[in-house]
């Protein structure tokens, strides 16, 4: 136990010496990697625009309001778009997370060596790259449009579904699908009556929870041109109309709720 | 099945074994799929597709594909190295910041530590913290201090504080009462009891939260860059408008290979500490 020896005796500390020493030093450290950090980042920055900055942000917001109410005919549309994108994307995705979830988890995958690894690949490299760089890669290839966002969407789902998936499977109960091989069960079945009940209500989950963050992705998709209602809101910005920017700020808020509001809804009656 | 009645298991007798249905009110099952098959059918309808242009596509998606294997690091080595840096930057300094800001707020919304008013107002910076996504958070505030990282950062700073604070502050209020209420039995002043009864048991979780969290920094700040917000976004979004898909792979890959090692220290990280 380390003690500070004083006059009036042992006094407990928490720390030795030693241990407190590599502490300050650890913290030194790490503050003056932030100093730096920030030093480059004031370096970067033109502080004569920053300090109006309350100003502009006043002006703005002087601007954007009242919202223009009327200009809410012109974005259903869009949000419908915006719904497709979420919804479509996430069933493609979750058809195409299913089968790598069952490559990658240890106790299906037919080949830990061989094949486990390639479906860690598609998970780890799906799910690091934003949408929003799918979505601009997807546009380069495939021209701008709603059918370029549900891809992009559908292929950063893969990866968070897969993984969420298949660390499902690898926590089953395996006594329940040893019950269906002994009953001279195929391959195929046993999948079906001894692996897919126990994860039903995980799939479930996984796909209302990914669906909900697709919606909240597929309202900015539209900024690089992905279809949705981002393309509205780019249109607005461009034009500087910052009442209809107000406007789908606010919309796009009422969808994140809503969705979130369902999503809540869906997992709690399954769970 | 445990609320099958002894009538029902005569009737189930001589018949075929069949799965029980996932949802079990058959009205409800229906609507479910009528209603989904009807929406599948208006949402397919409504989604051009324009298929020779993604004909024509395939050909530069192949392209694209085939850059992965000879990545061009060089050509615009000082482009991807400035953009990557700063996207480190911005990381690192707004994941210091948001930390050191959420966690004043997560103590406010935790309801067993924090008075109700104090409570309503760290729940209200947590809410709209949330509601409002990274990018569009980015667009506002390029507007308001103009182009540069700094921008940026105060995106991720903001985003983390949303993140961080709800998640904190969940675990706050579960933690163990009697530890907290032991520390306060022995006379400390609000500060020692914070430090010596809630800290300690919160402290593995913050931070595992908070190196996921600058994981997930790192992420954004790859697309901050598009609106004009810093980092290695704008860099990757002139590759593609160039179709210099070369370099746009050889940025990709940084990426996921930093993102990928992140994942694998906050592992290290979250093992040792719980």
């Amino acid at each position: 136990m380390p003690v500070l020896e004083t006059e009036g005796g042992a006094v407990w500390r928490k720390r030795t010496t030693g241990q407190a020493m590599a502490r300050w030093a650890m913290w030194l450290l790490g503050v003056a990697i932030f100093i730096w950090c920030w030093q480059r980042i004031s370096d970067a920055t033109t502080w004569f625009f920053v300090w109006d900055a309350p100003e502009i942000a006043g002006d703005i917001l002087g601007r954007a309001t009242p919202p223009r109410w009327s200009y809410i005919n012109t974005l259903w549309e869009p949000l419908w778009d915006t719904l497709n994108i979420a919804t479509l994307g996430t069933l493609a995705a979750l058809v195409m997370a299913v089968p790598v979830a069952f490559l990658a988890a240890r106790n299906t995958t037919p080949s830990a060596l061989f094949v486990r690894p390639i479906a860690l690949l598609i998970i780890v490299s799906t799910r690091s790259i934003n949408s929003l760089i799918w979505a601009l890669l997807l546009i380069a290839i495939i021209g701008p449009g709603v059918f370029a966002g549900i891809v992009a969407i559908a292929i950063r789902s893969i990866g968070f579904c897969a993984k969420l998936l298949y660390e499902a499977i690898e926590e089953i109960d395996r006594t329940q699908v040893e019950a269906i091989t002994a009953t001279g069960a195929s391959r195929m079945q046993v999948m079906a009556y001894g692996i897919v009940p126990q994860i039903a209500p995980a799939f479930a989950g996984i796909a209302v929870f990914r669906w909900d963050i697709n919606i909240r992705e597929s309202t900015v998709l539209g900024l690089v041109g992905a279809g949705g209602i981002g393309l509205q809101l780019q249109a607005s910005m461009n034009t500087l109309a910052w009442p209809q920017v107000s406007l789908i700020l606010l919309v796009i808020l009422a969808a994140v709720v809503v969705s979130e509001w369902v999503s809540a809804k869906v997992r709690g009656a399954i769970i | 099945m445990t609320d099958v009645t002894h009538r029902e298991l005569d009737d189930l007798i001589g018949r075929r074994w069949r799965r029980p249905p996932l949802v079990k009110r058959t009205w409800l099952r229906w609507t479910l799929v009528i209603g989904g098959v009807l929406y599948l059918i208006a949402a397919i309808a409504s989604v051009e597709v324009n298929w020779s242009r993604v004909y024509e596509g395939l050909e530069r998606g192949w392209a694209f594909v085939l850059a992965f294997t000879s990545p061009d690091f060089t050509s615009r080595g000082d482009a991807i190295w400035t953009g990557m840096v700063e996207s480190i930057v911005m990381t690192v300094a707004a994941s210091v910041v948001g930390i050191l800001i959420s966690i004043p707020i997560a103590l406010g919304a935790a309801r067993n530590i924090a008075p109700l008013p104090v409570y309503m107002i760290c729940r209200g910076i947590i809410a709209v913290s949330r509601a409002l996504q990274e990018i569009i958070v980015a667009i506002l505030l390029v507007a308001i201090f103009g182009f540069g990282p700094l921008a940026g950062f105060l995106t991720l700073s903001f985003a983390t504080i949303g993140f961080l604070s709800k998640l904190l502050a969940e675990d706050i209020e579960a933690m163990d009462r009697s530890q907290a209420e032991a520390i306060r039995a022995t006379g400390a002043r609000w500060g020692q009891w914070i430090d010596y009864g809630v800290t300690p048991q919160v402290l593995p979780r913050l931070i595992g939260l908070s190196i996921y969290r600058v994981d997930i920094n790192f992420r954004e700040s790859a697309i901050l860059g598009l609106v004009g917000a810093g980092g290695i976004g704008a860099t990757l979004n002139t590759a593609f408008d160039r179709y210099e898909y070369d370099t746009a792979a050889a940025i990709l890959i940084l990426i996921i290979v930093i993102v990928m090692a992140l994942e694998y220290i906050s592992g290290i990280v979250r093992a040792k500490v719980q």
